[in-house]
């Protein structure tokens, strides 16, 4: 396998272009994604290469990009939509989870409804609280969808191969902040396991888990820790629902201490149930400190930069409380 | 076409200069690093925000968009406290927490732009329920663009309207296009005002870039919801000469299509007019452009010299306590 360096968003675009290549049932819809290439120029190109009937643009209409692919996976095509920002996932909520997440179960197995919905999370860009949310949670919550968040261009791209091949609604959630981040992807197609996590660091003082993009933040704090001499396993989910207990368990055995790191604000988000996942299982009894949630203030998004920085945890917030919670410190 | 005098119209033309003025002074200072966020002009589309808002009374309200500066300040808004806020400083409208997207003075019936398109619409038809269950003569104007026609809540909130009745104008700034997409493809239809058909209220089309036809437009409709005879839809068709937000490559444009509509550029098309029309010299004009650009000098150096918000700003205020928040 040939394998080079491409950015995550190129490597989401091979992955769409790929599918599309493979299957005629894959067709792309949202707002502006044909000749304007989307709102963060994910699909550039593919309108030339795939024509206007696969590459979708619709009328400013969430509810009707959600609903339509709804149906039209129910009737034997593999749609992929688009939100231009998470924060709009919010007018297609109905779509989603009152109707695609139920109707496998709820109509007694009669049909699948074989969707992926891309959309992007994150603060980070001065854009205010109506445009940087991160609502993964909310459909976390909900059974009957699969929520995926890759941080890296190799996991987006087998992932998301794996979501549309995938028999299931899926929320495949981009993160603004990685769009332009490089990494090493191999031309072929490939598919991912979902609900499988990574360990992306070995460390033996403490388990960071993250999500989205505080993985690079992590990271990059573990490499810091590092010159301390606290040596900090970092985990990446990856796929949020289902998500591989196991990896994590595991890990937190090892290390007896566990940081949640995530965007989304605190109260009711993502880590709270990493947290229990972790206590209601037998790593609870290696816990030599209290798990720690490091997460978005519970306030919107300020338009403000440094208020906007001050409100999500940053690199040198994690090495702060992961230094705290090596030392006992908590 | 009214006998309109001619301290008024020289206002109307102060006013869609100022808006002119003010997007292009924005423009430059975001590019100079005063100005952190994105940006959406309404460059080529004052005379819709103009017109309509002279239509309105100080105590009616308005619903704007993320395109929203031409809006407020045509409806009172003070281009210094909106600069500050667009420089993200804490003496700007909103605490520079806001930003463009979200400028608001409820003080001025300003209800909000806003980041998500056609969310201000509902709102809109809240504040005529208002207005009307407390048996009061004000009214709601909610300015929208073309695209969010295609919102669901418009589509909601347009029908309780009609059922109702209540006192609402729903005034669609049509510049044919909803961010890269044109207008013709994102609906079967061209003429938006016919869709108030469906909902059982008149919907009529002006001139977007006359600033007199869009509020005699205006002035009607406001004149049927105080009546108490219900909503109208204005469409107002106009054209947005730089893109969707600064920095936009604008790949979609239609060859020549920017240049047809420059020829009926509202501000000196309006200019030509005070000459022709109502004999008013050049030097007036130039006075009145003069005071426009000092205004303007002054909410830059305001802007520039504000106050940054401190971090433990940041915390307040995400809910009302028993005193927070104004009563409106
Ligand atoms: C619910 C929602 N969907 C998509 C967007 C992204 N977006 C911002 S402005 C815009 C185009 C709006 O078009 P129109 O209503 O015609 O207003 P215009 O920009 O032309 O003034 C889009 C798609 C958004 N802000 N909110
Ligand atoms: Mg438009």
């Amino acid at each position: 396998m040939s394998t080079r360096d491409i950015t995550y968003s190129e490597a989401i675009r091979e992955a769409l272009r790929q599918e599309m290549q493979r299957d005629p049932r894959v067709f792309l819809i949202g707002e502006d994604i044909g000749v304007y290439g989307g709102g963060f120029g994910v699909t550039l190109g593919l309108i030339d290469e795939f024509g206007p009937e696969r590459v979708i643009d619709t009328p400013i209409s969430e509810l009707g990009i959600a609903g339509a692919i709804t149906g039209a996976a129910l009737t034997g095509m593999r749609p992929v939509g688009e939100i231009m920002f998470m924060d709009f996932v919010t007018l297609a909520s109905e779509a989603l989870v009152n109707q695609a997440a139920k109707i496998r179960f709820m109509f007694g197995g009669e049909a699948t409804v074989p969707f992926v919905l891309r959309t992007p999370m994150g603060s980070g860009t001065g854009a205010a609280a109506q445009h940087s949310q991160s609502l993964e949670n909310w459909f976390v919550h909900i059974p009957g969808i699969k929520v995926i968040a890759p941080t890296t261009p190799y996991d987006a791209k087998g992932l998301l191969i794996a979501a549309i091949r995938d028999d299931n609604p899926v929320l495949f959630i981009e993160s603004k902040l990685l769009y332009k981040t490089k990494g090493p992807v191999p031309e072929e197609p490939y598919t991912l396991p979902i609900g499988s996590a990574e360990v992306k660091r070995q460390g033996k003082d403490l388990s960071i888990i993250a999500v989205g993009v505080m993985v690079k933040r992590s990271l990059e704090a573990a490499e810091k820790l590092a010159q301390e001499g606290i040596q900090a396993e970092v985990i990446d989910p990856r796929t949020l629902k289902p998500l591989d207990k196991e990896t994590i368990i595991q890990s937190v055995i090892k290390t007896g201490k566990a940081l949640i790191v995530h965007e989304a604000a605190k109260t009711g988000g993502y880590g709270g149930e990493l947290a229990a996942v972790i206590a209601e299982s037998q790593a609870f009894d290696y816990l030599e400190a209290p798990i720690v949630r490091l997460a978005g203030r519970d306030m919107p998004i300020p338009y403000n930069r440094t208020l906007e920085y001050h409100t999500v945890p940053q690199v040198e917030n994690i090495v702060e409380a992961a230094r705290k919670l090596a030392r006992l410190e908590v | 076409m009214a006998n309109y005098k001619k301290f008024f119209v020289l206002d109307v033309y102060r006013r869609i200069y100022l808006v002119r003025e003010f997007e292009l002074r924005a423009i430059e200072e975001r590019r100079r690093g005063l100005i952190p966020g994105f940006i959406h002009s309404c460059v080529g589309e004052e005379a819709t925000a103009v017109g309509a808002c002279l239509a309105l009374h100080q105590d009616d309200v308005i619903t704007s968009t993320h395109r929203g500066h031409g809006h407020l300040l045509a409806k009172g808004g003070d281009p210094k406290y909106m600069m500050a806020e667009l420089a993200a400083r804490s003496s700007g409208y909103c605490k520079g927490r806001g930003g463009s997207l979200h400028i608001a003075d409820f003080d001025l019936g300003i209800l909000g732009a806003n980041g998500i398109v056609g969310g201000g619409i509902p709102a809109a038809v809240g504040a005529a329920l208002a207005f009307s269950l407390r048996k009061e003569k004000r009214v709601a104007l909610s300015f929208f663009g073309d695209g969010a026609t295609n919102q669901g809540s418009f589509h909601e909130a347009a029908n309780m309207a009609g059922l109702w009745k209540l006192p609402v104008i729903f005034f669609c700034e049509n510049n044919l296009y909803g961010e890269g997409t044109p207008q013709s493809k994102q609906a079967p239809l061209c003429d938006l005002a016919k869709r108030a058909e469906s909902f059982c209220f008149p919907g009529v089309i002006v001139d977007g870039n006359d600033p007199l036809a869009v509020y005699e437009a205006t002035r009607e409709a406001v004149e049927r919801a105080r009546a108490g005879e219900g909503p109208t839809f204005i469409e107002g068709k106009t054209y947005r000469f730089r893109g969707h937000y600064e920095g936009d490559p604008q790949v979609y444009r239609i060859p020549g299509e920017l240049e047809e509509w420059q020829a009926r550029d509202p501000i000196p098309t309006f200019r030509q007019r005070l000459i022709e029309q109502w004999s008013i010299a050049e030097d007036e004009i130039k006075q009145v452009e003069d005071s426009v650009q000092q205004q303007l000098n002054e909410a830059v150096a305001y802007a520039s010299s504000a106050p940054i918000p401190q971090e433990e700003e940041a915390l307040e205020g995400v809910y009302a306590d028993i005193h927070g928040g104004k009563v409106f």
